[in-house]
């Protein structure tokens, strides 16, 4: 009896409809003030004037897989641009026999990057299977060995270029780095401000000033007769830099470590190599992982700039597609494009570097 | 008595420590070594540097800034002409790379707070739309978007005979964009003037209010004095002036606009791309130094007594900017250096002037090296400004 009364006065004092549902969201999230209301309503309008349209030009009205004429024909967006070119501007130079080395490569380097982000997988055998890995890429991209014929390192060319150019060089700059920070950290004045010197410099200038000084001036620097490859010198340039940005990380790092473990080690007897391999890094550099992470999107970012001194990575082979007369006019689909592949591997990355952040938050 | 033998002892013959036991000795050695081997390595690059420049003849030194430059720079804030010499070529450089920079880092600001603000809105449409905006634009490479902000430009803008009008006074075209000035008038320096002076008058008078308040606790309204004094002078000295509207509109003449103001395609892409591009990250740091401040510290500042604008101005504010200054002018400076990509799309800043100074004299060393010490300036100075900052503001803990 009263019980049924109970649940009768509940049925009676539900939430009136106004609160709950549809019409409860749109009013708590879109329409809760009168502020709210008026940008709800504007920002609408505008989305009504744009995204239309957009869908329009993109989709209804687009062409896909024709010759550029048809798509001026056509009026809309023109994604035959990719379609028709879409080999040349994913290997750009690459023999197009041979183009199943890179795209194997790159498949490589994302099954490594995969196993990478799962924690239970943080083992030894991982760190060697990156060198292996990293060996058999330069190994399918350079040729010459079992039976694959060499390719000329400038034929490297587009995507395959970029990655390598960021994953190698952040993989040479992590111990560039982390010497540097060591450094930075040391109580030796002429090893400390030799490093501070450098990381200061390297974070003042733009990357482009190291590009030309990669594209200009390395080429002074080496003895007469000797000449290294244009990629391998804007590499070195890249190192470089990322090297100095590695290095402020890890440094926070090793800053966020406590006194006590620095006295605790000391105590024990370690010296200081062991003291830094075996307390100081491994627990530094755990906590500098998200960070390290952010490096490597705007390494792989910074790579486009490439373009400047005139390597033909993902950007570039794009533009050289654009300046054929066939293609000429569509730049706005072709940048699209490769904005969507830049965008998708930043917006993992990052995502995954958020998700690590909180795990090891949680985990502390 | 065995104790004092032993001590004794020690006293008498301390342990001779070999010299690689010694902690300092052997940092000494190291930094001996490590001294020589880059000493070693610049010698080595600094040999190999002269000998290759003698045997390809390449000139050293500045010499070549007094020379004629005879090269055209499409656009520049002081007048310059190929007759010029490469100083001054290099200086026209320097100021357009600080326009960029300037008008760049103030319209960044700007939208990036909107942006910032946006992303914490109760309004879940514009919270979402913002957070999109800064997702998608944080994962383009900023060089990219330059070009795209370009190819535009020449591609579907048309050109000055069709050209777009969206309001009254604007026009976009292939030749950049158009728009209408106040025509010169002696009104507009009066005005420039009344303002500083209204600047010196809101400094003096918020320090005149600021002893009378810690004197007789009576609070004066500030804010609005300012803004009303800072508004009023320059309106003044408009009226006092004359009141000049006459508007100096661009009109078709031929095949290009005559009058009005014209801003380049090259540079209204490059700002376009580095605003959009930065103020993603700034709005991220606005979003953080919002989110920062704990509610308690509101409820606190409200149960005190204080009025919102009071809340905002004297408790939200000061800590809140002391999480976003650090790292917004590292995103200025961010700013200043992504505008060297300014190059690959034709805009004539420092670092497109110095790389075409380069390839005229062939002297890499010296203009790699202006690029670098001019950037390094730039990021001293910005960091110089920080410590001192970080200085003022920094929490004094009890």
């Amino acid at each position: 009896m009263v019980d049924s009364s109970q649940s009768i006065q509940a049925e009676q004092l539900k939430p009136p409809i106004t609160r709950i549902g549809v019409i409860g969201w749109l009013r708590a999230n879109l329409f809760n003030s009168v502020f709210n209301s008026f940008l709800t309503i504007v920002t609408l309008y505008f989305l009504w004037k744009i995204v239309p349209a957009f869908v329009r030009w993109a989709f209804i009205d687009s062409s896909w897989n024709t010759t550029g004429a048809a798509c001026r024909a056509a009026g809309g967006a023109c994604w035959s641009i990719v379609a028709k070119n879409f080999r040349f501007i994913i290997f750009g130079f690459f023999p197009y026999e041979s183009q199943w080395r890179p795209l194997v490569a790159m498949i490589l380097l994302f099954i490594l990057l995969l196993l990478s982000s799962n924690r239970r997988f943080w083992r030894k055998w991982l760190g060697y299977a990156w060198l292996i890995g990293l060996f058999a890429m330069g190994l399918l991209l350079k040729g010459g060995l079992f039976g694959l014929s060499s390719v000329d390192s400038t034929k490297w060319s587009g995507l395959p270029l970029t990655l390598l150019l960021s994953v190698f060089g952040l993989t040479a700059a992590y111990p560039l780095g982390v010497a540097l920070a060591l450094g930075r950290q040391s109580r030796m004045p002429a090893i400390k401000s030799l490093c501070v010197v450098y990381i200061e410099t390297i974070r003042g200038v733009p990357l482009i000033s190291l590009l030309f000084m990669s594209s200009v001036m390395f080429p002074l620097f080496l003895p007469e007769g000797i000449t290294i490859n244009n990629i391998l010198r804007a590499q070195v340039a890249i190192i470089l830099f990322t090297a100095a940005y590695i290095a402020e990380v890890v440094r926070g790092g090793l800053q966020a470590i406590g006194r006590g473990q620095y006295e605790a080690a000391e105590s024990m007897g370690l010296n200081y190599s062991q003291k830094m391999r075996l307390i100081i890094l491994p627990q530094a550099l755990k906590i500098v992982i998200p960070p390290t992470v952010g490096i490597l999107i705007s390494a792989f970012k910074d790579t486009s700039l490439v373009v400047i001194i005139g390597l033909y990575d993902l950007l570039k082979t794009t533009q050289s597609t654009l300046s054929d007369p066939r293609w000429m006019g569509f730049s706005i689909e072709a940048y699209i494009f490769i904005a969507l592949i830049y965008f998708a591997g930043c917006f993992s990355m990052s995502s995954y570097s958020r998700r690590l952040e909180r795990e090891l938050y949680r985990g502390n | 008595m065995a104790q004092e033998v032993t001590d004794s002892t020690e006293i008498a013959t301390p342990a001779k420590i070999p010299f690689w036991h010694d902690p300092t000795k052997r940092a000494i050695i190291y930094q001996v070594v490590v001294l020589s081997l880059v000493g070693m390595l610049g010698y080595y690059l600094f040999t190999n540097t002269q000998a290759n420049l003698e045997r390809q003849a390449i000139a050293t030194g500045f010499g070549f800034f007094a020379k004629e430059a005879s090269f055209e720079i499409g656009e520049s804030p002081i007048p310059y002409s190929a007759a010029d010499t490469y100083a001054r070529a290099l200086l026209v450089g320097v100021l357009n790379t600080l326009k960029v920079a300037f008008i760049g880092i103030i319209l960044t600001v700007i939208l990036g707070t909107i942006l910032g603000i946006a992303r914490l809105s109760t309004n879940w449409l514009l919270a979402k739309l913002a957070g999109v905006y800064i997702e998608v634009m944080q994962d383009i490479p900023v060089l990219l978007q330059l070009f795209f902000w370009y190819s535009i430009s020449y591609e579907i803008l048309p050109s000055p005979r069709q050209a777009l009008n969206p309001f009254t006074g604007v026009f976009l075209t292939n030749r950049g964009l158009i728009f209408a000035v106040p025509e010169a008038h002696p009104a507009h320096s009066y005005m420039a003037l009344a303002f500083l002076a209204g600047c010196v008058a809101v400094w003096a008078l918020s320090r005149w209010a600021k002893r009378r308040q810690e004197k007789t606790g009576k609070p004066f309204p500030v804010f609005l004095v300012s803004i009303a004094i800072l508004l009023g002078l320059p309106l003044a000295a408009w009226l006092l002036g004359g009141a000049p509207l006459k508007m100096d509109v661009p009109a078709l003449r031929g095949f290009n606009f005559k009058g009005g103001l014209t801003l380049s395609p090259e540079f209204v892409a490059l700002l376009l791309g580095l605003v959009l591009y930065t103020a993603a990250f700034v709005a991220e740091i606005v979003r953080a130094g919002i989110q920062a401040i704990s509610s308690g510290q509101v409820e606190a500042a409200m149960s005190m007594g204080l009025k919102p604008a009071q809340v905002l101005r004297l408790v939200i504010l000061p800590q809140a900017l002391r999480v976003i200054i650090p790292p917004l002018t590292s995103q200025m400076m961010n700013l200043t250096k992504n505008s060297t990509l300014a190059v690959a799309i034709g805009f004539p800043d420092f670092v497109s002037v110095a790389n075409t100074t380069i390839n005229q004299t062939g002297q890499a060393i010296e203009g790699v090296g202006m690029i670098m010490v001019v950037y390094l300036f730039f990021s001293l100075s910005t960091s110089a400004f920080m410590n001192w900052y970080n200085k003022r503001t920094a929490l004094v803990e009890r």
